[in-house]
């Protein structure tokens, strides 16, 4: 196993959840630790970079908002400095569940069973769950490269990939204790954003329980392109509501060509939430993402608005 | 020159600069030579027992002395008798490694001891052992037809069954115009002070322990090592210098004190045991609630009825009981009361004293339903506070020896603009958020318990007080200091506090707020004595000019003794113990609460909480923008350590009324969230202005000092007030804590 910023790994180590045979640190590739422009227009976030240094890092604060914000909405400021941007793609969910060696997750232990579907399921998935596991990647700033579109970049034994966001994290299926599409031994190298940033238009909000320092419940990353005020390009992706981050390309071509309010984006959400399932306590989560959609939107035409922790706009 | 009396001064934390440079050491830091470090091996199942344990693997391992499980534990005591602490609920107190039973889940089942911590836990997790599982219950909702009156035993005193009923309620209910009928409900809530509950047990060969222990009584935990381990007393010592947090869960002897000293008593080495934060969750905590409600009032707004039902979980072993039902009667006259309090028993561990045990409970419940009946008959909420206010203790009829709750009230209103609140719920708003006020009344019982102090007079003239008492943080050292400096006329620098070990002068254990009046009137008295003593010891001086002066003759001040009269007249301590052959001049005496005098008077702490909040309007986020909390605690030694406590209690506050919870399965049986990840406590970016008065209010009767604690009585409000806020800023009653947002949507 890799270890980077540790934050993950070393807890999941202590609880008895893991049991690495062999670790390997990677801080020491200096290659991987660095911030650079790509010839294509977009920016490439070495994997081995903090979460802290890329959340501040100023092209991607003029470029990519939408990250920083994202990123800065995330975890304490302590982790987000030891953090880095390849282990944060791989990250594992919260479930309190999983987190338990002492009883049965089909996440850790396959085909051991899931107490969490009649257990107290309110930070549980709504949408793309299965019969196995409706465990929710918990990552906020994959929320936001969802949205962006990132590429990202790994390299293994037989040579590099490149792979598309929307790809990378996977549904649970039957097979849970599958989070993505990483290979045994391949290395995250880097995250390429592409060039459009929509730093224009753009919006992060985090609706948790306390206001920092805690894993969203329903998080909503919008991007909006307009001209006047009208939509030509839109991204929405959810967090906090499923096994990976949430896009659906049907509800952001709802909102192209037409007029950036409350009724576009009620349009959009419905979509966005079609085939949404409540279990027996996170059932809000459906009427909360539908109102954090439309909520978003009308920041995203004001991104000034945004408050300090992704929260909802004053 | 003047010394400035040091009582009412906002001194800061003498042992301030101790924690803030991690020099202040506590119970898992004391290095010790040869240490052993033991780890502990939990049950993974409800209830049950164990059919199977293997400790081979775990044995194997290099650097493992020993694992102890209940197969070869060594010889304790076997009477039940001996392991009742002082605060000890009716029962049976739940022995660790006594047998293959499993009563809840996460209960030791091993020991495992080795040369150093990480191969302790690693072989902890080498201990195989099978169960057999019995079917268990864990909630409380589903079992409240189960519901039975406690039993009694030594800890009722303090905790008295509810009284008789008065009047006539069923009759009165219905009669009366305007009614409210209300459930509440609380999951269990746990202590999680920062610091990990540790015993360091030094084996000092020939019976004798020193023992760092994490405690909030040094005396308490002594008397439980000693009892359970057939030792003298004397050979026990217990020291708790530092206390990293407690808010109740110290009150009893934990146990990995028990499994630390059993180590060390076997293997006789000395050995360390620290508990994980996850092992901190099957353990003490504050019980899951039920509450029902039923308040009636008249056409002018007077309370004409109250009943308060009260059901609280309890172990299978113990009946842990709290003071619930009562409190409304103490706060409000009504001609017609019922007052019921009954026990669940579960499978989970025993709960315990949590910050205002019982109180916090009610009063979030009574203060809910009197917000509730006065909008049932329109009356401002503050406005019927004042109308049911009562003037002496309508419970008995008793006058309080103080009260200043009006005042309260008055300023708190005042500094929080509650006259700008428009009552329609939802009317107040901000840009996306609804505005709501909302406010509750506050009380707690003034405690004192008997103590004993020693204060030495050294040849350097300084003083020395010495106490069992701990200080959990609350300030204690500071306060204790300034006391004793201003009865002996001394500057604080020339006093040192010396406490939290077993070996100084009886303390009962720091809780209900009651460690100012407890051990700060043992010093008042003692340093009475002492004045008489060095009074004393100067007329035995050749030529003294004290020859013919009594005892109201004298005057302290500035390490000095002299005449009132003639105060060039004067002798320095110095000059008193050198002509003690320069032995210091010391004495110990007792402080006891005046019972006889007291028991004509009710003796509470009052206060009025008063809470903005803003909601979201779409999403229901919920964020308290600020408080102001007015307390009338008698008087306020320290102002700043003071305010600390208060303000530290509105963060409670806010945490119990809307982020913490101890999340139960009932299906396993087991709290899940058991990390402060998870476990959520606000954050800096949760809390806004807090705003802190207090009221002047002096209290001659209550006791020498005139002082009532502030450990308790800034939680209690600040529940319902939140609530109240939030039906307020939304007209939704949420009668269920902690109110997460999403119950808004
Ligand atoms: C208390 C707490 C609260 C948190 N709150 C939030 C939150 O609100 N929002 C949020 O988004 N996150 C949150 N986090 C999660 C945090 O963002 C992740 O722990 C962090 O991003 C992981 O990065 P790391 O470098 O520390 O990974 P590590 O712990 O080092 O590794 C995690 C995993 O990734 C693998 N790995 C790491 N780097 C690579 C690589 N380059 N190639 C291949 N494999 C790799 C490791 O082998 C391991 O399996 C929280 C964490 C904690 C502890």
């Amino acid at each position: 196993m890799f270890i980077a910023g540790g934050t993950n790994l070393v807890d999941l180590w202590k609880y008895n959840l893991l049991h690495p045979k062999l670790v390997v640190d990677i801080n020491h590739l200096p290659e991987h630790r660095r911030i650079t422009e790509l010839e294509d227009g977009g920016l490439r976030l070495g994997a081995l970079v903090s979460n802290a240094d890329t959340a501040y890092h100023p092209l991607v604060e003029s470029r990519y908002p939408l990250l920083s914000k994202a990123i800065l909405a995330g975890a304490s400021a302590q982790i987000r400095n030891m953090a880095t941007n390849g282990g944060n793609l791989l990250q594992r969910t919260r479930c309190y569940y999983f987190y338990d060696a002492d009883v049965p997750c089909n996440k850790r232990v396959p085909g051991s069973g899931c107490p969490a579907m009649d257990g107290y399921n309110r930070i549980h998935a709504i949408l793309g769950a299965s019969g196995e596991c409706i465990a929710v990647f918990p990552s906020d700033m994959c929320v936001a490269l969802a949205a962006l579109e990132a590429v990202v970049n790994v390299s293994g034994k037989n040579g590099g990939r490149r792979i598309p966001f929307a790809d990378f994290h996977r549904l649970p299926g039957d097979s849970p204790e599958i989070d993505n599409i990483l290979q045994h031994g391949e290395l995250i190298t880097s995250i390429d954003l592409p060039e459009k940033g929509f730093a224009q238009n753009y919006s992060y909000l985090k609706l948790r329980d306390r206001h920092s320092y805690a894993f969203a419940l329903v998080s909503v990353a919008t991007a909006l392109e307009l001209e006047g005020d009208t939509i030509r390009d839109a991204r929405i992706a959810l967090g906090g509501v499923a096994h990976k981050p949430w896009r659906v390309r049907e509800a952001e071509a709802v909102l192209v060509g037409k007029k950036a309010d409350e009724a576009a984006f009620t349009a959009a959400a419905e979509v966005l939430l079609t085939g949404a399932v409540g279990l027996k306590y996170n059932a809000f989560k459906i009427e909360l993402a539908k109102r954090a959609i439309v909520r978003n939107g009308m920041m995203a035409l004001h991104p000034e608005t945004q408050l300090p922790g992704a929260q909802p706009s004053a | 020159m003047k010394i400035q009396s040091a009582v009412g001064q906002p001194v800061s934390r003498l042992e301030g600069k101790l924690k803030v440079t991690g020099a202040a050491k506590y119970a898992a830091e004391y290095d010790v030579p040869d240490l052993l470090y033991g780890y502990v091996v939990h049950a993974t199942i409800t209830k049950g027992r164990i059919t199977r344990l293997d400790t081979g693997a775990a044995k194997a391992l290099q650097g493992v002395v020993d694992v102890i499980t209940h197969e070869n534990r060594p010889e304790v005591a076997s009477a039940d008798l001996k392991y009742i602490d002082m605060d000890a609920p009716p029962g049976l107190v739940f022995k660790p490694l006594t047998d293959p039973e499993v009563r809840y889940n996460g209960q030791p089942v091993a020991l495992v001891l080795a040369e150093d911590f990480e191969t302790a836990r690693y072989a902890s997790g080498l201990v195989e052992v099978e169960y057999e599982t019995q079917a268990f219950e864990t909630c409380l909702d589903h079992n409240l037809d189960n519901a039975r009156e406690p039993g009694k035993g030594f800890s009722t005193m303090l905790k008295p069954p509810p009284p008789k009923p008065t009047g006539n309620f069923e009759q009165a209910f219905r009669d009366s115009p305007f009614k409210v009928d209300a459930e509440f409900r609380h999951g269990s809530e746990h202590h999680n002070p920062m610091e990990l509950f540790a015993t360091t047990t030094v084996y000092e060969g020939d019976g004798k322990l020193t023992i760092y222990d994490k405690t909030q009584g040094t005396v308490n935990n002594q008397l439980f090592v000693a009892n359970v381990f057939g030792l003298r007393y004397e050979d026990v010592r217990v020291l708790a210098p530092f206390v990293g947090g407690a808010f109740g869960s110290g009150l009893r002897p934990q146990y990995q004190l028990y499994l630390s000293v059993m180590a060390a008593l076997h293997l006789k080495r000395n050995v360390r045991v620290v508990l994980s934060r996850k092992q901190m969750f099957p353990f003490p905590h504050r019980p899951q609630s039920y509450q029902r409600l039923r308040f009636a009032a008249d056409a002018n707004g007077s309370l004409t009825a109250m009943n308060h039902r009260a059901i609280s979980e309890t172990s299978q072993f113990e009946d842990y009981a709290e003071v619930v039902a009562e409190w409304s009667h103490k706060l409000y006259p009504s001609p017609n009361t019922l007052f019921e309090y009954k026990l669940v028993s579960l499978d989970l561990y025993t709960p315990m004293d949590m910050r205002a045990p019982g109180g916090a409970t009610a009063l979030h419940a009574i203060e809910c339903t009197m917000d509730e009946l006065a909008y049932e008959a329109g009356i401002d909420p503050l406005e019927f506070r004042l109308r049911n206010y009562a003037e002496t203790d309508p419970s008995t009829g008793k006058p309080f020896t103080s009260k200043a709750l009006r005042e309260c009230y008055m300023r708190a209103a005042e500094q929080f603009g509650w006259k700008e609140r428009n009552p329609e719920p939802g009317s107040m708003v901000r840009g996306n958020k609804l505005v709501g006020y909302g406010m509750a009344t506050g009380i707690w019982d003034a405690y004192q318990f008997p103590a004993r102090t020693e204060v030495i007079i050294t040849g350097e003239g300084k003083m020395i007080v010495n106490s069992a008492v701990t200080d959990i943080g609350t300030g204690t050292l500071t306060v204790m200091t300034q006391v004793a400096a201003d009865e002996l006329g001394l500057p604080i620098e020339d006093v040192t506090f010396s406490y939290g070990d077993s070996k100084k002068p009886f303390s009962m254990f720091q809780g209900g707020s009651a460690m100012t009046a407890s051990t700060g009137v043992a010093i008042v008295v003692a340093v009475k004595a002492l004045k008489k003593k060095l009074l004393k010891k100067a007329k035995s001086i050749a030529g003294s000019p004290f020859d013919r002066a009594g005892n109201d003759d004298v005057a302290f001040k500035y390490g000095h003794m002299f005449l009132r009269k003639q105060p060039s007249v004067s002798v320095s301590f110095a000059e008193i113990v050198a002509a003690n052959g320069g032995k210091p001049v010391k004495t110990t005496n007792m402080g006891a609460p005046h019972v006889l005098k007291l028991r004509k008077y009710t003796k509470s702490s009052h206060s009025a909480a008063f809470v903005e909040v803003e909601v979201d309007k779409d999403l229901k986020t919920i964020t308290v923008t600020r408080a102001v909390s007015a307390v009338a605690a008698g008087r306020i030694v320290n102002p700043k350590t003071a305010r600390s406590q208060i303000a530290g209690s509105m963060v409670w506050g806010i945490s119990k009324a809307l982020h913490e919870e101890s999340i139960l399965d009932e299906n396993l049986g087991k709290y899940m969230n058991a990390n402060l990840g998870e476990y959520h406590i606000p954050v800096h970016a949760d809390i806004n202005e807090l705003e802190v008065i207090f009221a002047d209010e002096r209290d001659d009767l209550i006791n020498e000092l005139g002082v009532k604690g502030v450990g308790e009585i800034g939680l209690v409000a600040m529940p319902a007030a939140i609530a109240n806020a939030v039906f307020h800023a939304t007209g939704r009653r949420i009668r269920e804590l902690p109110i997460h947002f999403d119950k808004l949507l």
